[in-house]
């Protein structure tokens, strides 16, 4: 019986670029920026990494398909790399390649690095490429993310009964507090800080989000090296070792987007994974031992309804949490101290790389006193591809020790 | 006995008022001030010849055996495809059978009549039993011509048959001239015409007599044997004077619907037609004339079964539900007419891959879901495996129609980033009263109006234009259902 990946992987360093509109820089800029820093933090020598896996969703906007362009680009002396995409999870999908190799004993060090340069597109929002196959085309929706995520907001509105103008006052509080965490945060991409009224004056995207309920689309990389935790000990005797949880995914079975059992105010991937990771990281009152949480706030709904999604807040009851500051930089379970997908910035294939990289910066107390979390010594990364009724979703938790 | 089994008549949703036209373009061409008067029925962004085509025979073949049909005929004179079988597209949306004949019907507007004609010939020889007719038309006039206040779009459908007759066929009269009141060249856009009062003298003052009294001879009728005359002539004084030199009293003229419709090309007299059979008894006599290149004049006389026919066949109904483009802008937008800055989104090109067309014309043309044999779960797109978890039973599917079901809004949003010449688009996920569910765009409403468990119904529509091949994709769209409702 398997006994999953808890304990098993350490992280022995990490990288991350300054997230946002990085006219200057190239996806391969990117990439030998994350990497710098990754390397530098891990301590070890290139020619150590004995495996990489390459996260990137819109290649074909930057470098292209394959794993060659992570090869060529940081010239790694003809390793197997892996290149995968998987929507928005893809960063935590490179993660989850690199910590397998490692659990299952296959190799000592691996590389995960997850990039994204989509500011070349000419145009706002997440490009248009044909993202769900040739029958959308025939027979799909004519939608952007934006409206697809905005369903929550009316299919939520429907099932508890609450009136919108509540909804708007509990996503403007997210974005708002997003906001403010992501000014504080020098490799955050959008750095202003934001009133509720601001929030709720804006443009209208699609119906009921505006303009603040969405994230930033941008450009970034970041990456991981990963090891065993003997050999993170051995290289770092003297640091607090962040160690590996769980990572646990689900993908959508068809379901939600065909059968009539989901009613479309929240996710059913994200509470299938929540439940396996809580065990598989021995968590038994997730209200209780998470510290603080990087969620996938491509929009601020998508935060509001995930916070009842992953078992903390009470179903049906979000929107006091939110309101209450439960999820505030101040609150019981900070959600977004970086800033989040929505002032950080959403480069599709580094996020959950990126989310990965906040909780770890935080848990070897790394971060400046005005944006530490307290006392944490667990976190958990959410990151979610695809749209509500068709998505993968997958959750990271790791520790320190 | 031969002739009508069921009718109806679709105008588009959204009606133009003419002083809107006048006020936007009056300054270039100060004479249209009289036709400023009352409004046109203009067809939605995603709508065009095909989609209301599909509408009038939805509604026609509301209630009838669609399995029984072998023969459908569409009249139009702005076909979306010179080649491609226009009426094998309304064929496939209405999930007709694949083995029937089917045509399309152009060139002068009296097409309409014609292939109602070829349609009753066609029972009326034995070789077919029950054919469709569409007559539907989309004609553009140039901003600031007569033809842009004249012209409207419209259709009407007709199920023709030997059993269950609601109106018989007795008889008709064709002629056939090279009259050259309106044109369009092969390339042409907008539609042209010669000097009004020449169409008027030696168009219809001479040609609507002729057919009329030649079918009255061939018939052995005389104009006063008949309740209602239907004919299409735009001209007020024209149509009193017609009157008065065939003898059609004053409560015998159907109205030409051009306060609320416009003149709607090959589905004008069709459309007139159907109105007429709407407010018709058993015993009713009515004659149908056409007029372009040529005439046909047609006479039916109305059975008992007209009482079978609901609301839901007639127009007023059609004519009753409507909302006032209030745009003139928009309406240009729309037709094409004026190019408008979609943003970049809208220039991402997937083109049409006519093999894919072809392997999901059941479940994209025909919106054929699946039912599964086993749990009866319905589903759409169709699965293989059956999506209900408790069942997921493997090849087990029956085809199943869900174009003719009512379904609910579960979710919507109304979406401004997406490419669209209508924003927001809106859209949202439909599920279906008796089972199945997809996410999809919503039409004929506003933001406004949606809301959460609000009953939808089915309309086919345009999914795509595809404008540097000159063509467009079909797909359905989810309608808010309206009342059908004659007050």
């Amino acid at each position: 019986m398997a006994d999953g990946i808890r304990d098993k992987v350490a992280i022995l360093g990490m990288g991350c670029t300054k997230f946002g509109e990085r006219w200057e820089s190239s996806a391969e800029d990117l990439i030998v920026e994350a990497f710098g820093e990754c390397l530098d933090d891990a301590g070890i020598e290139k020619k150590q990494i004995q495996m990489a896996w390459l996260g990137t969703c819109y290649s074909g906007l930057h470098m292209g398909k394959s794993s060659i362009p992570l090869g060529m680009t940081l010239k790694l002396p003809y390793i197997p790399i892996t290149r995968v995409e998987n929507f928005c999870g893809t960063a935590s999908e490179a993660l989850k390649g690199a910590c397998y190799a490692v659990a299952a004993g296959v190799c000592d060090i691996a590389l995960a690095l997850g990039v994204e340069k989509l500011k070349d597109a000419g145009y706002g929002g997440l490009p248009v490429a044909g993202a769900f196959g040739y029958m959308d085309f025939l027979r799909g929706a004519n939608y952007s993310a934006p409206g697809l995520f905005a369903q929550l907001a009316t299919a939520y509105a429907a099932k508890f009964g609450i009136e919108m103008a509540r909804i708007k006052d509990a996503i403007a509080h997210v974005s708002v507090k997003s906001h403010a965490n992501g000014a504080l945060n020098p490799k955050a991409h959008l750095r202003a800080v934001v009133t509720p009224e601001q929030v709720k004056a804006a443009p209208m995207i699609a119906y009921p989000l505006g303009l603040y309920d969405c994230c930033g689309v941008s450009d970034g990389a970041a990456a991981a090296i990963v090891t065993t935790p003997a050999i993170a000990k051995s290289l770092k005797p003297n640091q607090h070792m962040v160690k590996v949880k769980s990572i646990q995914a689900a993908v959508s079975s068809g379901e939600e987007a065909w059968f009539n059992n989901w009613d479309g105010a929240g996710f059913v991937t994200t509470g299938k994974a929540a439940d396996r990771a809580y065990i598989e990281a021995g968590i038994r009152s997730p209200r209780e031992e998470i510290g603080m949480m990087e969620v996938h706030d491509c929009f601020s709904i998508t935060e509001f309804v995930t916070m009842e999604d992953l078992r903390i807040s009470p179903v049906g009851k979000a929107y006091e949490d939110i309101m209450d500051g439960f999820y505030d930089m101040n609150g019981r379970i900070p959600c977004q101290p970086d800033g989040g997908l929505k002032c950080f910035g959403h480069p599709v294939g580094a996020s959950g790389l990126r989310m990965l990289y906040s909780i770890y910066e935080q848990l070897l107390e790394r971060v400046p006193e005005e944006r530490k979390v307290k006392n944490a010594r667990m976190g958990l990364t959410h990151n979610l591809g695809g749209m509500p009724q068709a998505n993968v979703c997958i959750l990271t938790i790791v520790g320190r020790d | 006995m031969v002739g009508i089994c069921s009718y109806s008549g679709y105008v588009p949703r959204y009606r133009l008022n003419r002083s809107m036209i006048y006020k936007a373009m009056g300054w270039m061409n100060g004479s249209t001030i009289g036709n400023a008067k009352g409004e046109k029925a203009v067809a939605n962004f995603d709508e065009d010849s095909i989609t209301m085509a599909v509408a009038a025979g939805m509604d026609a073949l509301n209630g009838c055996h669609s399995s029984a049909v072998d023969g459908v005929y569409l009249a139009s004179t702005t076909m979306p495809y010179k080649e491609r079988l226009n009426s094998g597209i309304v064929s496939a949306a209405l999930g007709l059978n694949d083995r029937i004949r089917a045509a399309d019907f152009a060139g002068g507007l009296k097409a309409g009549t014609t292939a109602i004609l070829s349609g009753l010939e066609a029972v009326e020889s034995k070789r077919l039993n029950t054919v469709l007719v569409c007559a539907s038309d989309c004609r553009l006039g140039k901003p600031a011509s007569a033809q842009e206040m004249v012209l409207g779009d419209a259709s009407a459908g007709f199920v023709l048959g030997s059993d269950n007759v609601v109106a018989e066929f007795k008889g008709s009269f064709s002629t056939t001239y090279d009259f050259v009141d309106h044109y369009r060249g092969e390339a042409a856009l907008f539609d042209r015409q010669w000097e009004d009062r020449w169409i008027r003298d030696v168009g219809f003052e001479q040609l609507i007599p002729e057919v009329v009294n030649g079918v009255l001879d061939r018939c052995g009728m005389k104009i006063t044997d008949f309740t209602k005359v239907v004919y299409p002539c735009v001209y007020p004084a024209a149509r009193k004077k017609l009157n008065k030199i065939l003898g059609i009293a004053p409560e015998k003229e159907q109205s030409n619907l051009h306060a609320e419709i416009g003149e709607s090309g090959t589905a004008h007299a069709p459309v007139m037609l159907a109105a007429a059979l709407e407010q018709s008894k058993p015993g009713d006599r009515i004659l149908v004339v056409s007029f372009g290149g040529g005439c046909d004049a047609l006479c039916f006389e109305v059975t008992g079964n007209i009482s079978r026919m609901g609301a839901g066949n007639g127009i007023s109904w059609r004519l009753n539900n409507k909302t006032a483009l209030d745009n003139y802008t928009k309406y240009l937008v729309w037709r094409n007419i004026l190019p408008v800055d979609a943003g970049l989104r809208a220039e991402e090109d997937d083109g049409t891959r006519w093999s894919v067309v072809w392997r999901k014309r059941r479940e994209v043309l025909g919106l054929w879901g699946c039912k599964c044999r086993n749990c009866g779960t319905v589903q759409y797109p169709q699965q293989r495996i059956c999506v209900n978890p408790e069942c997921g039973a493997i090849d087990r599917m029956d085809e199943y129609p869900l174009a003719d079901k009512t379904g609910r809004v579960a979710s919507f949003t109304g979406d401004f980033l997406a490419a669209s010449v209508n924003p927001p688009a809106i859209y949202g996920n439909i599920e279906f009263d008796g089972g199945g569910k997809y996410l999809m765009d919503l039409t004929d409403c506003d933001l406004d109006e949606v809301k959460a468990d609000m009953p939808v119904v089915m309309s086919f529509r345009k999914k795509y234009s595809d404008d540097r091949r000159g063509i467009c994709g079909y797909f359905w769209k989810a309608v808010p259902k309206r009342e059908v409702n004659n007050g």
